[in-house]
Formats: structure tokens, sequence, C-alpha cells
């Protein structure tokens, strides 16, 4: 079941950028694209944990500030050659608020 | 506009099941509301828009009461109140539209602030552009402020657009496709000014001028709000049905109270609101269905958008965004920009600009969600594209095309060059010009060559500097320059970029190539910056930042160390590390704690030293004469004047001096991008070199006798860098490409050129010499860019 949780404005996150909402399982990096789409993921590249929320967003994608790793921000999967995968979070956007799942993130701490 | 066509669906399924009683606070029966547009334009009359007048209403046997606003609704005794009496009611409909959202700001009740939504407000506007040199600002560049502007304009008036966004029609369109949409109105004397945030609209009696937050001031003598529209809902809120946004109805039409139903832009369906016709149309149809008894449901219908301007050709449906897979068009000569998404290989969006012609083509696709799987390959080119091949299209054009916009060059004017023997791209660009300018059409140029040579043309493999793009850093400065252009968006489509907003490799370069020819003009755009330049601190391995405070020349004092040894407990930096650029490394700063720990940096005197940058490092120098028994000059003084006069600036790569006090060099001068030896008889100015990856000594630029000389060959040879160079390539890198004989020629013999080029640098460094530190550590900063957006370890678990 879906928990969704109020995190901010939808202006809070600059286009094309992240910004890091803190959990008991760890950061999660969520991501404005160039056309006001939402993405939430682990902010930890699968390569070397880079902080993803400091990559360069570029189309659905962000590559990671450490070694150019570029991640698809749908699915959470390194694109080209590089295998690796994060885990992708819920998350929409309702009159310019932001709502993230809290399902998994808080339901797994308590776990 | 609404009830109007409500009621003649009624009256077609069931003519006489209700006595209808019509009530409108307007003082005239319905028109179409969005042809207001055409009106203001002078393109159609009041009457040609009516939609249904006095004869209708009285062949159907409305009761109409236009001029009569329902003041109270009371549903205990089933009652309408106007300012008549009461009225009864079995069913009741609502359909009061919404009315201009009137910008929260000081002034905006003056008179001459004026909504657009109905025929007074078009009356009003027309009053005004009947003045002489009348000056309007639209506040707002959505579909309604733009189609007010174009009609302003065409009614002789100056017209300004003030946009809160980064690009017009931001719902709607792309950056691309609003980049393409400014140019026009910008090219019918509309001035746009996008990011314009209102502060006031000022005024005595009435309105003059709108005040910016930038301070600018917009003389105005009519401010038309077209900034968004708020549904009317008060009768709905004051009779107690449920209202969000909107007056909340259900499939069926119905509020929360059955026996009152709603309709048009006063609504809300399903956590939406409608602004556009189509949508409104459809819910005529439920709700007289509804009315008649019939099980009928509003489904979310798939909105298209067309902009009424004459001779813009614009059109957006559908979900554009950018998780879908895209398909980009760009004929930048044509000024025509083209883009599909895609998903599971059905089209689920579509821009246009500049060429509509088979909008509903693709349109049709979308909405029976064809399988496009099989045409994909030609898909963009349209209906009449399918079967052609790209290479195909170029034989088909005509000799009248126009190949090369820049020079005026036609298809059949190469194709003679072709059998004339000019057949290659340098010979095609020496005998007719083609693609000689901005090169955008170079790939045009080549398909020519192959069309017309056959197989004795071998199309060259792309060069360009990643895949979105197949133009040389080079071709992308020049069409900056040839086309001044100022944004990145603007850059892509007039270069026939292939991906909407590009990548990590191109964005970066872009965003510097537009500050270092637009310096004074173009915002710098820290979402295409890489994570240092952005927060201004080296990242490290495991996420951690490094910060170096400048140390001018290497020298220092016991205050600016026990600065840094308070800030290095303070923040428990676990390691301390002195630099090969003479200054010292704080390593494994937490990201949380960069903007304090600068602010206490900065209040010890101390800026950014620009570790983390494309752009000037460090100048090392020895102690020169001040204490060396065998220096020659003072070369601590000129390093650390190189350095004032050198730092912050940006450049394509990092660059690093030195000032070494006589030829022992301890300074390490001659392995610099620009290293300074002082002699007794003067200064050896070299360049050019490099100690990392590849290793090379300086190569000799010019002697001179004076610091003031050596600080203007400095700043020439650096502005030349930064003019000409390709992102990512060191001085060293691009001496070797241009040859340092081309560069001694414009830094040190022409002495005109190294002063025009000085000039350009002290233009760009009155932006960018500033510590980006102190601009950080704000708490403003603090709490949009540095903290994290929302904190959930606090949150209990469900």
């Amino acid at each position: 079941m879906s928990n969704w949780i109020d995190i901010a404005a939808l202006n809070d996150i600059p286009l094309r950028g992240a910004r890091v909402v803190k959990s008991r399982v760890g950061c999660v990096a969520v991501f404005r694209t160039a056309e006001d789409k939402v993405f939430a993921i682990d902010d930890k590249c699968p390569h070397e944990k880079g902080p993803l929320s400091e990559g360069i967003v570029h189309g659905t994608a962000v590559t990671c500030p450490l070694h150019n790793w570029v991640i698809d921000l749908e699915t959470g999967m390194a694109r080209g050659a590089d295998e690796g995968r994060v885990n992708t979070y819920e998350i929409k956007v309702e009159d310019g608020r932001i709502l993230l799942d809290g399902a998994r993130l808080l339901a797994r701490s308590a776990a | 506009m609404a009830s109007g066509r409500m009621l003649e669906e009624l009256f077609e399924l069931a003519p006489d099941t209700y006595d209808v009683t019509l009530f409108g606070a307007e003082p005239r029966g319905n028109y179409n509301r969005i042809m207001l547009s055409p009106v203001l334009a002078g393109d159609k009359t009041y009457e040609e828009i009516v939609t249904h007048d006095a004869d209708w209403y009285r062949d159907n046997g409305v009761d109409c009461r236009f001029g009569e606003a329902i003041v109270k609704i009371d549903r205990k005794k089933k009652q309408v109140i106007s300012t008549s009496g009461a009225t009864d009611y079995d069913k009741l409909v609502i359909a009061t539209g919404s009315a201009s959202f009137f910008i929260p700001v000081a002034g905006n009740d003056l008179p001459g602030v004026i909504g657009f939504r109905d025929l007074d407000d078009v009356e009003a506007m027309l009053a005004a552009a009947k003045k002489p040199n009348g000056r309007a600002v639209i506040i707002g560049g959505g579909l309604l402020g733009l189609e007010a502007a174009a009609a302003l304009n065409e009614q002789g008036m100056s017209v300004t657009v003030l946009h809160l966004m980064g690009h017009l029609m931001e719902r709607q369109l792309d950056p691309a496709a609003g980049y393409l949409l400014q140019k026009e109105l910008e090219r019918r004397g509309i001035r746009v000014i996008c990011n314009a945030h209102t502060n006031a609209i000022v005024g005595t009696d009435r309105v003059e001028a709108v005040l910016l937050e930038d301070q600018s001031t917009h003389p105005a003598d009519i401010v038309v709000m077209a900034a968004g529209i708020r549904p009317e809902t008060r009768l709905g809120i004051d009779a107690g049905l449920h209202t969000e946004r909107g007056i909340v109805v259900s499939d069926g039409m119905q509020t929360s109270d059955p026996d009152i139903l709603a309709l048009g832009e006063c609504v809300e369906h399903d956590g939406v609101v409608y602004g556009l016709v189509a949508p409104l149309y459809d819910m005529a149809k439920v709700l007289a269905r509804t009315l008649t008894d019939e099980v009928a449901a509003f489904k979310a219908p798939e909105v298209s958008t067309k902009l009424k301007v004459t001779g813009v050709d614009l059109f957006s449906v559908g979900d554009f965004g950018e998780e879908y897979e895209e398909i980009v068009f760009r004929d930048p000569a044509q000024g025509v920009y083209k883009r599909i998404t895609l998903h599971e290989d059905r089209i689920v969006g579509l821009v246009m600009y500049g060429d509509t012609r088979d909008s509903s083509w693709f349109f049709d696709k979308l909405k029976t969600h064809e399988d496009i799987s099989e045409i994909r390959g030609t898909l963009i080119f349209g209906s009449a594209g399918q079967g052609i091949d790209p290479l195909a299209a170029v034989a088909a054009m005509s000799d009248n095309s126009e190949i090369c916009g820049c020079n005026g060059v036609c298809k059949g004017t190469i194709v003679t060059a072709i059998n004339g023997g000019a057949t290659d791209l340098g010979a095609i660009r020496a005998v007719t010009k083609a693609s000689a300018s901005c090169g955008s059409c170079t790939g045009l140029v080549e398909q020519v060559l192959s069309s017309t040579l056959g197989d004795d043309f071998i199309l060259p493999a792309a060069s360009g500097i990643c895949a979105c793009t197949d133009l040389s850093h080079a071709d992308i400065r020049r069409v900056i320059k040839s086309r001044s252009l100022k944004t990145i968006p603007a850059l892509m489509q007039e270069a026939g970029w292939k991906t909407s907003c590009g990548c990590h490799v191109c964005r970066p370069a872009l965003n510097y190539y537009m500050i270092a020819e637009w310096p004074l003009e173009y915002a710098d755009d820290l979402q295409s910056r890489f994570v240092n330049e952005r927060n201004h601190a080296n990242i490290q391995k495991d996420g951690t930042y490094s910060v170096v405070p400048r140390m001018w020349g290497g020298m220092t004092t016991p205050t600016e160390l026990r600065a840094i040894a308070d800030a290095a407990e303070k923040y428990k930096v676990p390691t301390i590390h002195v630099t090969g650029g003479q200054r010292i490394d704080l390593l494994g700063v937490q990201r949380q704690d960069l903007p304090e720990m600068w602010a206490d940096l900065n209040a010890a005197g101390m800026v950014s030293g620009h570790a983390y940058s494309k752009g000037l490092r460090t100048v090392k120098t020895c102690v020169g004469t001040d204490h060396c028994r065998f220096g020659t000059q003072d070369s601590t003084g000129l390093g650390i004047q190189l350095e004032k006069m050198l730092w912050g600036s940006w450049t394509p790569h990092k660059v690093k001096l030195a000032v070494s006090g006589c030829p022992r060099n301890c300074a390490e001068a001659t392995c610099k991008d620009l290293g300074v030896i002082c002699v007794d008889s003067g200064y050896e100015v070299s360049v050019a070199g490099a100690a990392g990856m590849e290793l090379k000594q300086t190569e000799a630029l010019a002697k001179v006798e004076t610091e003031a000389e050596v600080l203007d060959l400095a700043a020439a040879f650096i502005q030349l860098y930064r003019e000409h160079a390709a992102y990512l390539d060191r001085p060293y890198k691009w001496v070797a490409k241009v040859g340092l004989d081309w560069v001694i020629e414009r830094v040190v013999d022409d002495l005109e050129n190294r002063a025009a080029l000085c000039e350009r640098f002290e233009i760009s460094q009155s932006v960018y010499r500033a510590d980006p530190w102190a601009k950080q550590a704000t708490p403003e900063f603090q709490a949009n860019k540095w903290a994290a957006l929302a904190d959930l370890t606090l949150e209990a678990a469900e």
C-alpha cells in the first residue's frame, strides 16, 4: 500500500537538478528534469557509491559525478556498457507539491 | 459558453423536459470565449463569435436573465437568489467559469490593470490601443498572454511580455520550441522577458509601470494579467458544496449535492481543472445526459494546444516528458522543430513548431495508441515521409531550395560547383561559401555532394563532440558567435541538436562557451556544471569535499593560518595537506559543513582558491628580491598581482601560473600554462607548458621590461585561450593546434589586438572576479541548496 508523504514544493528543486531526502535506509535523491518530471532513487551509484544527486541531469538520466556512469532515472539501471542498478521509489507531483511513497522507506526501516 | 453547449445537447436529447431559466452576470448571451483573441486582433467582430443569440434562446423557450447575477443558492428551499428575487429549481447547473488570476502584488487594483476573460476586457484593451504610442505590459507568457500580446502588437501598441518561467508556454512547449516562439515574437517587435519576477505595479491614479525584482521598470499604459485563471467557485463554497480548486464534480458532472450540477472552468474533475475548450464540450454532453437520467461519464481527454496567432504554427499534445524515448527533428534554416515522445512503440506526446502540417496525422496515432514500430525510422517525416530515405529527400529538393542560410546559397549553385570540379567540402566552401560561415548546414552540403556524386563521395563519419551533435567544438563556437545565440536551447535549435536537452558531455561545454562569448548577458547555468563547480569544492571518492582557501602568490599570515586551524578543528577535518600550488588543502569535509566553513574562512579575509574549477588555480611564486640573495625582481609581488587580476575567471580547462625571481626557477615556472622568469633586464614570459599526464616545457612568448607588460600579456593570452580553445583543452594542447606563431601575432605583435583582448577580459572579469563562497554561504543558499529537502528518519512507520 502506498503511503504518500508530502516532502516539498516542486520549485524547491532546481530544473535539471536534485535534492536529497534523508531516510532511515539512507539518502534518497529526488530529481526534477527539464520538463518537471520527478524521480526518486537511492543517492548511491552502484559503482563506487557516488552521490547521484550531485550529477548532471540530462533527459531522464543522471551522470554520476565520480566516474561518469549514466544511471537511468526511471529504471535505476546503469546505461551503456556498465552494469548495476539502484533502488527506485514511487513519486509524484500534485498541485506543485512533491509526494514520495514512504511505504518502502518507512516499512523497511521498521522491520 | 459551456452552458450554451450544454443546453444544445439537452434540447436535442429531450426538448421539453425542463423549463430553463438562464442567469448571467455579463449583460449579454453566449459567445465563443476562445475567439476573443481574434476579436482583439481585429480579425473578427463580436457578432461573428456569438454562439447563441437572443433568437436562439427565444426559439428554445429559455428565460434569459442576462446582467442579473446570482448572489446565493438556498439548497434547503431549492431556490437561487438573484438581484430581483428568488427563483425555484429542480436541478441547478453552475457554469460560472473562471476569472483572471491577479498576481498578489502592490498596485494590482490600479485602473488600467485588466484581465483577459470577457468582452469588457477586450474593449478596455482596444480603447487603450486607440491612443497613439500606447504601451502594454502582459504578465504571463502562456497561451492567453501571448495571444493578447500578438493582438495588441497588431493593434499598434508597444508590447512587453513578462514571463515568470524560463521559457514561454512552459506547460505546453519544451525549451527548444519555446525559444523559436520567442524569436518569432521578438521579430515582430514584441519584447519578451523570461524569469521575470514582478515586484509591484506602480502608478498614482492609474497604472504607469511594472517593477521587476531586478529593479528594472517597464512603462505601461495598460497591464494585462494573463498569469492564469482562478475558477469562479464562490457560489459553490457559500452553498457548502465540496470545493477544492474548483467545485468538485463526479463523472456524471454532479456536485456533492446531486441536484446541483456543474461544468466548465469552475469545476474540478479527478483533481484537474480544465481551461481549454474541448473538455468543456465533453462535459456539456455528459451533463445533458445526466439531466435526462442517462448514465454518462466524463473522461479526461487528450488535450491538444494550438496558439491562435496568425503566422505562428505551433502544436502540442500529450506527454512530452523526458522519461520516454524521443525522436527529434530540427531544420534550423526553416525554424522548424518537431519532437515525438514514444513509450513502448506508441506515440505519447508531440511538440511541433514551424511546421504543423502533419499534426493531425500524429495526433491520430497518439489517440488510437497505434503501434509505430514498423515506420519508426521515417515517422518524424510525417505522412508524406513514409517510404522515403533522407538522402533521397535531399535529391528531391529543387535547385532553388536554400541550403546555406548565412550566405544564401541554393542547392543549384552547389550542384553547379560540384559539376565544375568542386568535389569535397573544402572546395565547395571555397567556390560557393556554402557552410563556410556558421557551419550548421555542413551535413546538408555533404548530402548534396553525396547525392550528386554517388559512390565517388563518401559521407564522413560524424566528428561531433558527443552523440547529441555532429558539430565540433570549433563549429559550435562559430555558430554561437555568427548567429548571436545567447542561450543553450537557442544553440541546440539553431545547430540541430539531436537530443532535447543535451548530455553531461556537451552541456558543460556549451555553458562555458556562452559564458565566454556573452559575459554580461548569459546567466550561468549551474545545472550544466560538473559537481565541483556547482558546489565550489572538490568532491572526493567518499563523497566528502576538499576545501582550499586562496593564498595569493603562495603568501599567508599567522591570522590566516590560525583561521584555517580553527576551521579544521571545528569541522573535524581529518586530513590537512600542503599542495603543490603553495596552499593548504583541507580534506574530508562533509557537504553540509561547507557553507559554514566558508563563512568562517571569509570572516578571516580568505576567499575560494578555485582548486576545483576550469579556471585560474594558483600563481606560484618564490620570495624574489624581498629575501633571496639571487632574486632579480619582485616575483612575489608580481605573482600576487597576476593572481588578483586573473582569479575567478572561467577558462576551457584549469590554468596554472608561476613567477620565478631568477633563472634558478624555484617556482617551477617553465612547466606552467603561463610562466614568468625574472631576469636583471626584465621578464621572460613563456606559455604552453605541462606537468601532468604529459610533460612539456613552456615556449617563449615574449620578453618585456615592465610588470605592466607582463600583466597585459597574461590577460591577453588567457583571453585568447578563452575565446578560441575547445572545452577541456589545456593551453598547451590548444597552442599545439593553432601554432605558437598565431598566438604571438595576436598577443605580442599586434598591440591593438592585445589591448582589445585585455579589454574583453576585463569586461568578463567585471562579472566573475568575485568570491563564490561568500555568495553561497548565505542563509538563503543554505536553505535552498545545501539542506536536505526533507528528513524522513523521524517519520513513524505505518
